[in-house]
C-alpha cells in the first residue's frame, strides 16, 4: 500500500474511532445515499435502447417487433424523444392503432419523416 | 382453470402448457410465511414457526413424533434450473412438500448479454433460457403446487444483463414474485457498460417496485469470486450499500430489498470467527432491510457431506442472527448441475437445523461485548473507509475503472487483482441516449423524466391500457424455432412420463443417470481407474468419477461414479409383493383368550441384544403382552436347545428368538439348529417357530426352517397376527 493511501486510511480511521457506532452507521448511509446521485441523475435523464422496448411491451407490441423499432427510431435519431412516444404519435398523426403505427414503422422506411 | 393436482398423481405437464397464451397470474408480488401463533405443533410449543403445510413430506425422524412437519418462519429458497422447464417443474413440485416457497430458476449461460427477450422454449445449458412461455407455464404450475401443498409459493429469477428493463417488465407482467437485481453485478462480472447497466437498472427497479417484487442484490458474488472470501467483508458492506441506497432512490420501498449475504468462509477455518462478526455488522448497518442468507458455495467440492456440514453452520449463523430468507444450495452443486433429490437434501438440511435452532436468541445471546464487538466495529470502519476513498477518487464510476472492487486482499490492502472496467467500454457502450425535454412513455411504471401531456391521469390513458393494467394486451409468443422447444423434448420422454417405462432420472425424464458408491482399498489413482472399468463393465454408458475420498494413503478410497443406464423396466410386468394384511384387534384378543396362548421367547447364541424382542413382547411397548398372550421370557445369550426345553416345559405354543448379530450368518445357523432341535425333541410340529432381527427377512427366516421371520420396524402385532394365522391354517383357531 503506498505510503500516501496509508496516511489517508489511518486519518480517516482516527476520524471514525470519534464516532458512536449510531453516528458510524449514520456516516455509511450519508455516503452511499451521495455516491448513488449521479447514478440516479443518469437514470433520471437518459434512456436506453432495452429501456425503450420495454415501454413498447407494455404497449402490447411484441418483443420481436420492439427489435425492428427500437434499431429503426433510433438510427432516426429519435430515441432521446422514447420509441413509445414516436409510436403514439404516428398513430395520432394517421389517426390508426398503436399495433397499425408500429407494423408502418417496421415495415416502411419512410414512416418516421416529417414526424417531430 | 380446472386441473387441480392430485397427490397420487405425477403432474401433466401437457395440461400445464394447455391454453397459456390465456392464463393470467392470479395474483402479483411477495409472500411472507405466516406466523403459526402460539407456537403449538404436536406436544411442542415453537418459538418461530409458520402456519403448517397441508401436504408434505416431514423430516425422516418426524416418524418418531407423529409425523410433525414444523416449518419455520424464514421463507425458504432452492434454486432449479436443470436447462429444461418441463422437467423442472416436476422438481418444484417435490421442493414445495419437503419445505420450499421460493424457487429461483437461474438463467442460461450467456442470456445477460443478449440485448433483448428471448422467446420460445429452447434448452438451457447450465440454466434455463428465461422466457414469457418458460415463465409463464412454471408460474401455473406453482399455482397449482401450492394449492396442493396450502402455501404460497415465490417464483424467482434474474433482472440483470442488458436486457434488464425488458426483462423487469415481462417478470411484473407474469406475476413473478423475487428476482435478482444489482447494477454492479453486471458491471463487475458481466462487463456490461457501467452507465448502460445503471440507467438500466433505474427503470428496472421502478417497474419491480411498482410489482412489488422482492429484490436481491448481488453482493455475495464479490466473496464467491475472491479467493479468500473473508477478506471482502468490507467491500461486501459498500456492494450492498450502494445497491440499497440506488434502490430506494428510485423508489423501491425498503421492506422490497433483501441482501443476499454469504457466510464467507468454511471449515477447516475457525469459521465463526469470521462469519458471526460479519453478519452481526450487516445486520447492525442494514436494519431496514431483509436478508436472504445464502449458503456458502465458495469452497464447496465433490464430497456432498462436507458441503451438508458447512451449510449447517451456515443455518445456524442465520439462526444467531436473523434471515428472513433461508437460501439452499444444493450439496451436489460441486459437481454437477444439480440432481433432483439434491435439491431436497438441501432443503431437508435448512428445515432439519431450523427446527432444532428454534428459539436459539431466547437460550443463548450473542456476546457483543469482547472480541466480536471489536471485530464488528472493525468491519464497519473499513467500509466506512473504502467509502469515503470512492469519493475521493471521484465516485462509483472512476472506482470501478481503477479496479476498487473484488480486490483479495483485506481492504484497506490492495492485491491489485480488483476488476477493472473501463467507463467507454463493454457491452451496450455508447447505446444511452439522453432524454428530449419532449421525451415520453406513454404506459405506467415510468422512471424518470417523463413528459406527459397537461392533464394527462394516468400515462397509459393515452394508449388505452398498458399490459400492466390490462393483461390481455400481452403479445404472447409461443415457439420461434420448430427444431429446439419443449414439444420436441415431450414427445421424446413421453413413454418415461406418461408411458410404461421407468427408468432411473436425475434431471431429465428418462436421463438414466445412476450413481454408485463403492469403497475401493486402493490408493486413490489406482481406485479411480478401477472404479471407472467397473462401471463400464455394469453396463453404464460415459461413466465419470465425480468424486473419491482418500480413507488411507494406501489402505483405501471411498469413490462416486455416475453413468448412464440403458435399462429401462416395464411397469406392467413388475411384481409387487403382496402387503401384509393384519389381523383385527379384536380378532387376535378372542383367539389368545381362546386358545390361552404361551410363548418363550429368548435372544439366542452369543448375543446380548435385548430391546428388540423386549419390544416385541412387553405390554408397554404395544408388544403381545397387550392382546393377553403368556410369556416366559429367557433373556439374552440363550442356548437354542434351552429355548426348545422351556417350550416343552411350558407347553408354550410359539418359540420366539431373536438374532441381532448375523457375523458368518449366525443367524441362520441358529434358526437352522432351533428347527432341528425342536424336531429331535419331537414337538416341531407342535410349536411355531419365528426368529427376529435386524439382519432377518421372512425368505431368509423360511429357508433356515423357521415358520416366519421379522426384521426392522417389526411390532408385537405384526408377530402374533402372523402366529395366529398360522394357527388358523392348522385349523387350531
Amino acid at each position: 500500500m503506498s505510503e500516501d493511501r496509508l496516511k489517508k486510511y489511518e486519518k480517516r480511521l482516527t476520524e471514525l474511532h470519534k464516532l458512536s457506532d449510531e453516528e458510524l452507521k449514520n456516516r455509511f448511509w450519508e455516503l452511499c445515499n451521495k455516491i448513488v446521485e449521479p447514478m440516479v441523475e443518469y437514470g433520471k435523464n437518459y434512456t436506453s435502447p432495452s429501456i425503450e422496448r420495454s415501454v413498447l411491451l407494455r404497449m402490447g407490441i411484441d418483443s420481436l417487433t420492439t427489435q425492428t423499432l427500437v434499431k429503426k427510431i433510433n438510427e432516426a435519431g429519435l430515441l432521446g424523444k422514447g420509441a413509445g412516444h414516436v409510436v403514439l404519435k404516428l398513430s395520432q398523426k394517421e389517426n390508426i392503432s398503436i399495433q397499425e403505427a408500429a407494423k408502418k414503422i417496421a415495415e416502411e422506411d419512410t414512416a418516421l419523416q416529417g414526424l417531430f | 382453470m380446472t386441473y387441480k393436482l392430485d397427490p397420487n398423481k405425477k403432474i401433466d405437464i401437457e395440461e400445464i402448457l394447455k391454453d397459456l397464451e390465456h392464463y393470467s397470474p392470479r395474483r402479483k408480488g411477495w409472500v411472507w410465511r405466516e406466523r403459526l401463533e402460539g407456537g403449538k405443533i404436536g406436544p411442542f410449543t415453537y418459538k418461530n414457526v409458520s402456519l403448517p403445510l397441508k401436504n408434505s413430506v416431514p423430516l425422516p425422524a418426524a416418524k418418531y413424533f407423529n409425523n410433525i412437519d414444523p416449518q419455520p418462519m424464514p421463507v425458504i429458497t432452492t434454486e432449479i434450473a436443470s436447462g429444461r422447464f418441463e422437467d423442472d417443474i416436476r422438481r418444484m413440485r417435490m421442493a414445495a412438500w419437503h419445505g420450499a416457497d421460493h424457487i429461483m430458476v437461474i438463467r442460461t449461460t450467456g442470456q445477460s448479454h443478449i440485448d433483448g427477450l428471448l422467446e420460445g422454449t429452447p434448452e438451457g445449458v447450465g440454466g434455463v433460457p428465461i422466457t414469457r412461455k418458460q415463465i409463464r407455464a412454471s408460474r401455473k404450475a406453482c399455482d397449482l403446487i401450492e394449492d396442493e401443498v396450502g402455501r404460497k409459493i415465490n417464483f424467482h429469477s434474474y433482472v440483470s444483463g442488458v436486457a434488464g428493463p425488458e426483462v423487469a417488465v415481462l417478470f411484473a407482467e407474469e406475476g413473478i414474485n423475487g428476482a435478482h437485481q444489482d447494477p454492479q453485478y453486471n458491471v463487475l462480472y458481466r462487463n456490461v457498460n457501467m452507465y448502460r447497466s445503471f440507467v438500466d437498472a433505474a427503470s428496472a427497479k421502478k417497474v419491480m417496485a411498482d410489482a412489488e417484487i422482492f429484490q436481491i442484490d448481488g453482493a455475495h458474488n464479490a466473496n464467491a469470486t475472491a479467493k479468500e472470501g473473508w477478506s471482502v467483508m468490507p467491500e461486501l458492506l459498500v456492494q450492498h450499500g450502494i445497491n440499497c441506497a440506488f434502490s430506494v432512490a428510485v423508489g423501491m420501498p425498503k421492506s422490497h430489498i433483501g441482501l443476499s449475504t454469504v457466510p464467507p468462509c468454511a471449515p477447516p477455518t475457525p469459521k465463526l470467527w469470521f462469519d458471526l462478526p460479519y453478519a452481526v455488522a450487516l445486520r447492525d448497518i442494514f436494519s431496514e432491510y431483509k436478508f436472504r442468507a445464502q449458503q456458502n458455495t465458495r469452497y464447496i467440492e465433490a464430497d456432498i457431506e462436507e458441503a451438508t456440514r458447512t451449510h449447517v453452520i451456515d443455518t445456524l449463523i442465520s439462526a444467531l442472527t436473523s434471515a428472513d430468507i433461508q437460501s439452499t444450495i444444493t450439496p451436489d452443486e460441486g459437481r454437477n448441475v444439480p440432481w433432483h433429490y439434491n435439491n431436497i437434501r438441501g432443503i431437508e438440511t435448512a428445515k432439519q437445523t431450523l427446527n432444532a435452532l428454534d428459539g436459539i436468541k431466547e437460550l443463548l445471546q450473542i456476546k457483543r461485548d469482547g472480541p466480536l464487538g471489536e471485530m464488528v466495529r472493525d468491519i464497519k470502519e473499513r467500509a466506512v473507509c473504502f467509502l469515503e476513498e470512492i469519493l475521493d477518487n471521484g465516485g462509483y464510476f472512476a472506482s470501478v475503472e481503477k479496479g476498487f472492487f473484488v480486490d483479495s486482499a483485506h481492504y484497506p490492502e490492495r492485491n491489485g487483482d480488483g476488476i477493472a472496467r473501463d467507463s467507454r467500454g463493454g457491452v451496450g457502450v455508447d447505446t444511452i441516449v439522453k432524454r428530449d425535454d419532449d421525451y415520453l412513455a406513454p404506459v405506467c411504471s415510468v422512471y424518470g423524466e417523463n413528459h406527459l401531456p397537461e392533464g394527462t391521469k394516468k400515462a397509459c390513458d393515452l394508449i388505452g391500457g398498458c399490459t400492466l393494467c390490462k393483461h390481455d394486451k400481452i403479445a404472447y409468443i409461443d415457439e420461434i424455432d420448430q427444431t429446439d422447444n419443449c414439444n420436441i423434448r415431450l414427445e421424446k420422454s413421453a413413454e418415461f412420463r406418461k408411458g410404461n417405462l421407468i427408468k432411473p432420472e436425475t434431471e431429465w425424464a428418462g436421463d438414466g443417470t445412476v450413481l454408485i458408491q463403492v469403497f475401493i482399498p486402493e490408493e486413490i489413482e489406482i481406485a479411480k481407474a478401477a472404479t471407472l472399468e467397473m462401471a463400464a463393465k455394469m453396463g453404464l454408458d460415459t461413466p465419470e468419477i465425480v468424486n473419491a475420498q482418500v480413507m488411507h494413503p494406501s489402505e483405501g478410497t471411498f469413490v462416486e461414479v455416475k453413468g448412464k443406464t440403458s435399462i429401462a423396466i416395464d411397469r406392467t410386468k413388475i411384481k409387487i409383493p403382496p402387503k401384509e394384511e393384519l389381523l383385527d384387534e379384536d380378532e387376535i384378543r378372542a383367539a389368545v383368550k381362546k386358545l390361552g396362548l404361551k410363548v418363550v421367547a429368548g435372544t439366542v447364541g452369543e448375543d446380548e441384544h435385548s430391546v428388540g424382542i423386549r419390544e416385541i413382547l412387553d405390554i408397554k411397548h404395544g408388544g403381545i403382552e397387550k392382546y393377553g398372550v403368556k410369556y416366559h421370557y429367557l433373556g439374552t445369550s440363550v442356548p437354542v436347545a434351552k429355548m426348545v426345553d422351556a417350550a416343552i416345559e411350558t407347553g408354550a405354543d410359539a418359540i420366539l428368538i431373536s438374532t441381532i448379530i448375523s457375523h458368518n450368518d449366525v443367524h441362520k445357523k441358529n434358526m437352522k439348529l432351533l428347527d432341528e432341535i425342536a424336531r429331535e425333541k419331537g414337538i416341531r410340529d407342535k410349536v411355531i417357530c419365528v426368529c427376529g432381527g435386524t439382519q432377518v427377512t421372512r425368505e431368509i427366516a423360511k429357508e433356515a426352517g423357521m415358520d416366519d421371520g421379522f426384521g426392522r420396524g417389526t411390532k408385537g402385532i405384526h408377530v402374533i397376527s402372523s402366529i395366529i394365522k398360522m394357527l388358523k391354517a392348522r385349523g387350531k383357531v
